[in-house]
């Protein structure tokens, strides 16, 4: 039983989330404000880590299973993509590595830098 | 044969659990890094529908159960975030300026792609928010004038690309720092990406699925702009 109060309090979050989404005209999904509200009940209190653990761990280990269908959808455009394959690749391939490389960097490098002042 | 397995109602779901587990089973059989679970998973899935004459479209609305599943595990996420919150306060301004310099060097990396290229303002606008998590992403790219589904492809082999290359991508610019290799992996590769990061630790999967949310937000609010000066 205990895992059902677990996936239930999480689904509460994920309706305060679409609700919020519903009434706010800002273009954020509404995981990222049932993600946002769970993370303030567990910081102020109201909501226990152990209240939500199990359950949430084993939701969100679901992630790569969840995005095969997506992969498989890539097959649906190929047409799109195969007509375009140089510029989607440079998008895809080098601009990705790079993304990750300066965001990964400047916040290594302001770690740092705190770090050797304080 | 594709009318018998539709008889099934659970084919769709257990067509995907079972290309995971086989494309799980190849990963560890060979240790390579290429063979990751969920690029094999789509491919045996795309392989087995093609074989069988199943349409996409059938598939997707058989599987619906699981996109559904992705708001809770979205939501979850903040478990991981609460647990690191220690981390993640100490360093916020250095998470935040990582945040943005990756986001920004993504949205200007295609910029300048599409002024260089001459590309299509319809390709230009579905790359552009390619770093970022597909529910912001692929309603931006329509805002801009892009094409929902080519988006949601740019988005998902964007993640594609970040998870398979986290790790050697990190050791080669010499990303130590987890709190740092999680914005990297966040900002540059959203969910998929994260699914390693997660693997990779519970502070990079922390500040991964943080960095989600905050460069979405900047992608959301910088791309419209951006995408007034396209050719």
């Amino acid at each position: 039983m205990k895992y059902v109060f677990q996936f239930a309090r999480i689904m509460g979050f994920c309706l305060a989330g679409e609700l919020l989404y519903a009434l706010l005209p800002l273009p954020i999904p509404a995981g990222l404000y049932g993600l946002v509200l769970l993370a303030a009940a567990l910081l102020t209190g109201k909501v226990k880590l152990e209240q939500v653990k199990e359950a949430g761990d084993f939701l969100s280990s679901l992630f790569p299973l969840l995005f095969v269908p997506t992969v498989a959808g890539v097959m649906d455009v190929w047409g799109l993509i195969s007509g375009n394959l140089r510029p989607i690749l440079i998008a895809v391939v080098p601009v990705t590595w790079g993304v990750m490389a300066v965001a990964g960097r400047v916040t290594q490098w302001i770690m740092n830098r705190r770090g050797e002042n304080g | 044969m594709a009318e018998f397995i539709q008889s099934f109602s659970v084919w769709g779901v257990t067509l995907t659990l079972g290309a995971f587990a086989l494309g799980t089973w190849v990963n560890k059989k060979t240790g390579l890094a290429l063979f990751n679970p969920l690029l094999l998973g789509g491919i045996f899935v795309m392989i087995f529908l093609s074989l069988v004459q199943i349409p996409l479209g059938e598939y997707r609305q058989n599987v619906q159960f699981l996109s559904y599943l992705l708001l809770p595990a979205t939501v979850s996420l903040a478990i991981p975030l609460y647990e690191q919150w220690q981390a993640l306060k100490e360093n916020t301004l250095a998470i935040l300026c990582g945040i943005a310099a990756g986001s920004l060097t993504s949205m200007c990396s295609i910029f300048v792609m599409s002024w260089m290229l001459e590309l299509d303002p319809a390709l230009s606008a579905s790359l552009m928010p390619k770093s970022v998590t597909t529910a912001i992403g692929a309603e931006v790219a329509v805002e801009l004038g892009g094409i929902s589904s080519l988006a949601g492809a740019m988005i998902i082999m964007t993640g594609i690309v970040g998870n398979l290359s986290a790790a050697t991508l990190c050791r080669m610019c010499r990303i130590r720092n987890p709190v740092a290799r999680g914005v990297a992996i966040g900002t540059g590769s959203h969910a998929v990406g994260t699914a390693k990061a997660l693997q990779m630790g519970r502070v990079e999967g922390a500040i991964s699925s943080l960095s989600i949310a905050v460069a979405g937000v900047l992608t959301a609010v910088i791309c419209p702009f951006l995408a007034n000066f396209l050719p």
